[in-house]
C-alpha cells in the first residue's frame, strides 16, 4: 500500500477503548456454573446452557449421535406439569423461544428474552432439565421428521463434502461423524431417550451465560432458585483425545454431473492454549480468512474461479482444525486446487509482508470486536470460550497475544499446520470429468456415495 | 404500546439532511461503543432490470467492488478491513445496499470510498468479464448445484404475478450475463447510481456536526445527475388460482410454496401489519398453527414456514409483494393433503379470528426479534436505511415494535380473508434426484 500517503485516502483517526465485559461467576450447589454478564444495549437477555455431550467413545458414537440428535427436538415434547404448545406458549408470552442442538462435543440450549422473563423461562427451563416427558408417540414423529432432514442433508453438495472430510481426518473417532444416521434415527424410541436425559443432562459440568439488561446477583439468585433441583449423579463425557489421520493424495467423491467441485483440505492446527495459535490464526485469516486474503484475490478476484473461497480455523473441544473451502466451475477444478496449493505453499515457505500481518491483526481485533458488540454475540462467544475450558479473560489475553505476533512467528505456523502436505484433500465432483486432471497434482482415489448430481 | 418499543424509539433519535446533488443522508448516533456504520442504498434492484439483461442489478453490485477513481482494484476490502471492519453489498428485488461496520476512527475512510465510487468505479472490460465468472460461480453455488436452489424465491415468482419486472430470475440467465458489456454497465450506471437516487445512512458512535462535515466533504463534489423516475411495480391482484410443477433433478423429497398476493406494503401500512403478524400466527415456532397442524398433529410435513416479502424482510419491498407458505413433506404425502390443511387452518382464522392472548405471545416474539437485530448497530443501521428509501422515514424502524404492538385480533382476522385459496399461486417441487 506504498500510494496510501500520497493519496486521498483519509488516515485512521485513534482508536477508542472498547468496553471490557465483566463477567461475575458463580457455581451453584448442584454444580452448575453460572456467569452472569451485565451489558448495555437493548432491553433483552441472551440464555445460553451448554451441557457436554460427547460420545463416551467411538464405539458407541453413531447410537449417542442419533439419539442426541432426536433428544434436542424431543425434550421440547412437554413436560410433567405443560404439553408442548403449553411449552411453547409459555416461552413465546416472554419474547422467547428454546432452540436446542447438539454437535460432537455439547448439548446447547439457547433463547433470547424480555427481561421480565428471566424467572419464568428459567422455570419452563427447569421444567424440561428435570422433568422432559418424551412422550412415546410424539418421540416416534419426532425421530421420523428427523431422518427425513438428515435424508435431505445428505443431497447438500456442502454436506457431502464436509462429511467426507471428516470422516477422512478422524476414521474411527467420534469427530468423523458429521451427521447422525437415518437408520440409527429411525430406532430411536422414547426409552432409550430418557435414559440419555438422565445420565447425560446434569448440572455439574455445565454452563448457563446471561448477558444482556440483567443486574448479576439479582438474575444469579433467579437462577439459583429455578434450577435447584436439577440434580445428577452421573459425571460429564468429554471427547475422547483425536489422533488425526494424515492421508495423502486427493480422495474424490463422485457425484456424476455436478456442475461443481467442492475443494476441501483439512488439518490440524493449535489448540486454544497454545502459543502458536495467535499466528497460525494470523497466517489463516493472510492466506484466505477475508476478502483481503491471498486466495480470494487469486481464484476469486483474478482468475474468477470461485466465489467464496476461504479458509478459517475451527475449534473443538478435543482437536483444532485449519480448513479451507472452495466450490469451483468443473471445468477449473484442476487449475483451482493447483492455485489453492501453490498459496499454501508460497505462504509455507516465503514470508508474508508487514503490510499483510497489520491488515490481517487490525482485521481479527476489530472483527472480534464486532461480534462481541451484541448481547447474542457476547452470550455465544462466552459459551464456546468457557466450554472450552478457557477462563473469561480470554478475550483479552487472545487480543493481546495477537498484537505480538512477528513475521517470522506467521512463516514458522504457516509451515507447521498450513502446507500442503500437512493437509487431506477431498473433493466433491464429476469424477469423470475432473479426476484425470486432479491425478497431476497427487493421486487420485474416487468413492462413490456423492450421489447423482 | 409496549415499554421496549417506546425505548428504543426514543434511544436512537434521527437526524437528517439532503446534500445539493439530492443525497439523501440520515445519521442515528448512538455512542455506546466504539462501532460505525456507513450504508449506501441505491434505488435501483431486480425489478428494475431492463428485459434481456436479468441478472444485471447483482452484476453492476459486483462491479462496484472494482475499484474507483482513486482505489484499485482489491484496495476497496483492504482499506475497510485493515482498519478492522467488515463490509458487503447485497441486491433486493427494490435496492441495491453497501455497507460497512467499522471501529469509529475508520468513519471519514468509509465514507471516502463510497462516495469515491458514487462518483466514478472502475468499470472496465477485464473487471466486468472477471466478475461475471464470479457471479457465474455464485448462481453455481446457491442454485444450480444444490436441491431446492431456485425454490421457490426465483419459480414461485414466475406464476404469481404477471409483469416482466416481478416473474423474472433475478440471479439472470447466463446467456443475458454472458453477453453484458462494458457500454451496458456504464448506462447503468449513469441511470441508476445517481446521488439523487440514494441515501446515505451512518449509524453508531459518531458526532452528528463532524459527521455532517465529512459527509459534505466526501460526497458534495459528486456531480448531481437526473434522477430515473420510480417504475410502479404493482400490479392488479389476481383473480384465479395459478399453478405449476418443477422438478428438481437434486433433490430426493418434495416440497410446496403457496403464495398469496398482499396488501401495499407502503401505500397500505396498517393493513400490512395484520399480514406480517399473520406469518408469525402461521408458522413461528411450535405454538404456530401450522406446526402444530402439519408437524405435530396430521404429521404431513417435515418443516413449515411462512413469510412476507419474496426475501423474507416484510419492510423492505414495495409492492406487489406475497406471503409465502413453504413446506417439505415427505414422498408418501400428497401435495392435495398438504394444501388443503393449509387452506384449512388460514380459513379457521378468517372465521373464528385470533385469540387475544395468542395475539399478544406473538407481539412479544416479534418485539424480542425486532430487539435483537437492533442490538447490532449494522443490523440497526441497515433497517433505518431500508425505512428511509422504501417507506420514505428512517424513523418507522425504531417504531416498528411499537406499531406491530398495536395491531388488533380484528386486523389479523381480515389478513386472513385475504388469503382466498381462490386466488393462491401453488408451486410444487417434485424431486428428480433418483439416488435414493
Amino acid at each position: 500500500m506504498t500510494d496510501v500517503q500520497t493519496s486521498l485516502i483519509p488516515p485512521l483517526g485513534e482508536p477508542r477503548p472498547q468496553p471490557v465485559p465483566v463477567a461475575e461467576e458463580t457455581t451453584l450447589p448442584n454444580g452448575l456454573r453460572v456467569v452472569v454478564v451485565p451489558r448495555p444495549g437493548v432491553p433483552l437477555i441472551e440464555l445460553r446452557l451448554r451441557v457436554p455431550f460427547a460420545a463416551a467413545s467411538a464405539r458407541n458414537a453413531g447410537v449417542h449421535t442419533a439419539r442426541g440428535a432426536v433428544l434436542s427436538g424431543a425434550v421440547l415434547l412437554g413436560s410433567q406439569q405443560h404439553d408442548q404448545t403449553q411449552i411453547a406458549q409459555l416461552l413465546q408470552t416472554h419474547g422467547a423461544e428454546l432452540s436446542v442442538a447438539t454437535d460432537a462435543d455439547r448439548l446447547l440450549f439457547a433463547t433470547t428474552l424480555l427481561p421480565g422473563g428471566l424467572g419464568p423461562v428459567l422455570d419452563v427451563l427447569a421444567e424440561l432439565l428435570t422433568g422432559a416427558a418424551y412422550p412415546a408417540d410424539q418421540v416416534e414423529g419426532e425421530r421420523d421428521r428427523l431422518a427425513e432432514r438428515i435424508a435431505i442433508a445428505r443431497t447438500q453438495p456442502g454436506t457431502i463434502a464436509r462429511s467426507a472430510l471428516a470422516a477422512r481426518r478422524y476414521g474411527a473417532h467420534p469427530y468423523a461423524i458429521q451427521l447422525p444416521d437415518a437408520e440409527l434415527v429411525s430406532a430411536v424410541r422414547a426409552p432409550a431417550l430418557r435414559r440419555l436425559h438422565r445420565e447425560r443432562v446434569l448440572p455439574a459440568g455445565s454452563i448457563l451465560v446471561l448477558v444482556g439488561d440483567l443486574d448479576p446477583r439479582a438474575a444469579t439468585e433467579t437462577v439459583a432458585a429455578a434450577l435447584d433441583a436439577w440434580t445428577g449423579t452421573g459425571k460429564a463425557v468429554e471427547a475422547p483425545p483425536v489422533t488425526e489421520q494424515r492421508q495423502g493424495g486427493i480422495q474424490v467423491v463422485d457425484r456424476p454431473g455436478a456442475v461443481q467441485s467442492n475443494l476441501r483440505l483439512g488439518g490440524s492446527a493449535p489448540r486454544r492454549t497454545d502459543d502458536d495459535l495467535p499466528a497460525t490464526r494470523l497466517a489463516a485469516m493472510i492466506y484466505g480468512g477475508y476478502f483481503s486474503s491471498r486466495l480470494v484475490e487469486n481464484i476469486r478476484e483474478r482468475k474468477g474461479y470461485s466465489y467464496s473461497p476461504r479458509s478459517a480455523l475451527e475449534h473443538q473441544r478435543a482437536s483444532s482444525s485449519f480448513l479451507v473451502d472452495a466450490d469451483v466451475a468443473t471445468e477449473v477444478t484442476g487449475p483451482a486446487l493447483l492455485e489453492t496449493l501453490y498459496e499454501l505453499g508460497r505462504i509455507a515457505l516465503t514470508p508474508v509482508t508487514e503490510a499483510e500481518l497489520d491488515a490481517a491483526r487490525r482485521y481479527v481485533l476489530g472483527s472480534m470486536a464486532l461480534s462481541t458488540a451484541t448481547h447474542a454475540g457476547l452470550a455465544s462467544t462466552m459459551s464456546a470460550l468457557l466450554g472450552a475450558g478457557m477462563p473469561a479473560d480470554w478475550l483479552r489475553t487472545h487480543q493481546q497475544d495477537l498484537a505480538a505476533v512477528t513475521v517470522e512467528q506467521v512463516q514458522a505456523a504457516a509451515a507447521r499446520h498450513l502446507a500442503p502436505e500437512a493437509l487431506t484433500a477431498v473433493v466433491v465432483g464429476d469424477a469423470a470429468r475432473i479426476a484425470t486432471e486432479l491425478a497431476a497434482l497427487a493421486p487420485v482415489a474416487v468413492t462413490g456415495s456423492g450421489e447423482g448430481a | 404500546m409496549s415499554a421496549a418499543g417506546t425505548e428504543l424509539t426514543l434511544r436512537h433519535p434521527i437526524e437528517r439532511f439532503t446534500l445539493d446533488n439530492g443525497l439523501r443522508v440520515v445519521l442515528a448516533p448512538d455512542r455506546s461503543v466504539p462501532v460505525v456504520a456507513v450504508s449506501v442504498y441505491y434505488d435501483v434492484g431486480m425489478r428494475n432490470e431492463p428485459e434481456g439483461r436479468t441478472g444485471f442489478a447483482h452484476l453492476f453490485e459486483h462491479m462496484m467492488f472494482q475499484g474507483s477513481a482513486n482505489v484499485a482494484k482489491m484496495e476497496h476490502a483492504r482499506l475497510v478491513q485493515a482498519a478492522g471492519g467488515t463490509f458487503n453489498g447485497s441486491t433486493h428485488q427494490d435496492y441495491t445496499n453497501y455497507f460497512e461496520a467499522l471501529p469509529t476512527e475508520a468513519l471519514e475512510r468509509a465514507l471516502f470510498l463510497e462516495a469515491d465510487r458514487m462518483a466514478a468505479p472502475a468499470i472496465t472490460e477485464e473487471n466486468l468479464r472477471n466478475q461475471i465468472d464470479v457471479v457465474k460461480e455464485e448462481i453455481r453455488v446457491n442454485v444450480l448445484n444444490r436441491p431446492y436452489g431456485a425454490f421457490p424465491w426465483l419459480q414461485l415468482p414466475q406464476i404469481a404475478f404477471e409483469s416482466f419486472a416481478n416473474t423474472h430470475d433475478g440471479y439472470g440467465s447466463f446467456v443475458d450475463l454472458e453477453s453484458s458489456t462494458v457500454d451496458d454497465a456504464t448506462d447503468f450506471f449513469h441511470r441508476y447510481y445517481a446521488p439523487g437516487n440514494a441515501v446515505l445512512c451512518i449509524g453508531g458512535d459518531l458526532d452528528v456536526a463532524e459527521t455532517e462535515a465529512l459527509v459534505r466533504r466526501w460526497f458534495g463534489p459528486v456531480p448531481a445527475r437526473d434522477v430515473p423516475p420510480l417504475p410502479p411495480t404493482g400490479e392488479p391482484s389476481p383473480t384465479s388460482v395459478r399453478s405449476a410443477v418443477v422438478e428438481d433433478r437434486l433433490a430426493t423429497a418434495p416440497a410446496l410454496a403457496l403464495g398469496w398476493r398482499v396488501p401495499d406494503p407502503v401505500g397500505d401500512f396498517d393493513t400490512y401489519l395484520g399480514t406480517v403478524l399473520l406469518a408469525e400466527v402461521l408458522s413461528e415456532g411450535d405454538a404456530s398453527r401450522l406446526e402444530r397442524r402439519l408437524i405435530h398433529g396430521d404429521r404431513t410435513a417435515i418443516a413449515q414456514s411462512s413469510y412476507v416479502g419474496m426475501f423474507g424482510d416484510p419492510f423492505d419491498v414495495r409492492d406487489a409483494t406475497l406471503l409465502t407458505t413453504q413446506v417439505h413433506h415427505p414422498a408418501g404425502v400428497p401435495a392435495e393433503r398438504v394444501t388443503a390443511a393449509v387452506h384449512e387452518e388460514i380459513d379457521r382464522i378468517a372465521q373464528d379470528g385470533v385469540d387475544a392472548d395468542e395475539l399478544r405471545r406473538v407481539q412479544a416474539r416479534i418485539e424480542a426479534q425486532l430487539l435483537q437485530q437492533a442490538d447490532s448497530i449494522l443490523g440497526r443501521t441497515l433497517s433505518f436505511a431500508a425505512a428511509e428509501l422504501v417507506h420514505g422515514r428512517a424513523e418507522l424502524a425504531g417504531e416498528l415494535a411499537a406499531r406491530l404492538a398495536a395491531v388488533t385480533p380484528g386486523t389479523v382476522q381480515a389478513a386472513a380473508r385475504g388469503l382466498d385459496p381462490g386466488t393462491v399461486a401453488m408451486l410444487e417441487l417434485r424431486p428428480a434426484g433418483g439416488a435414493r
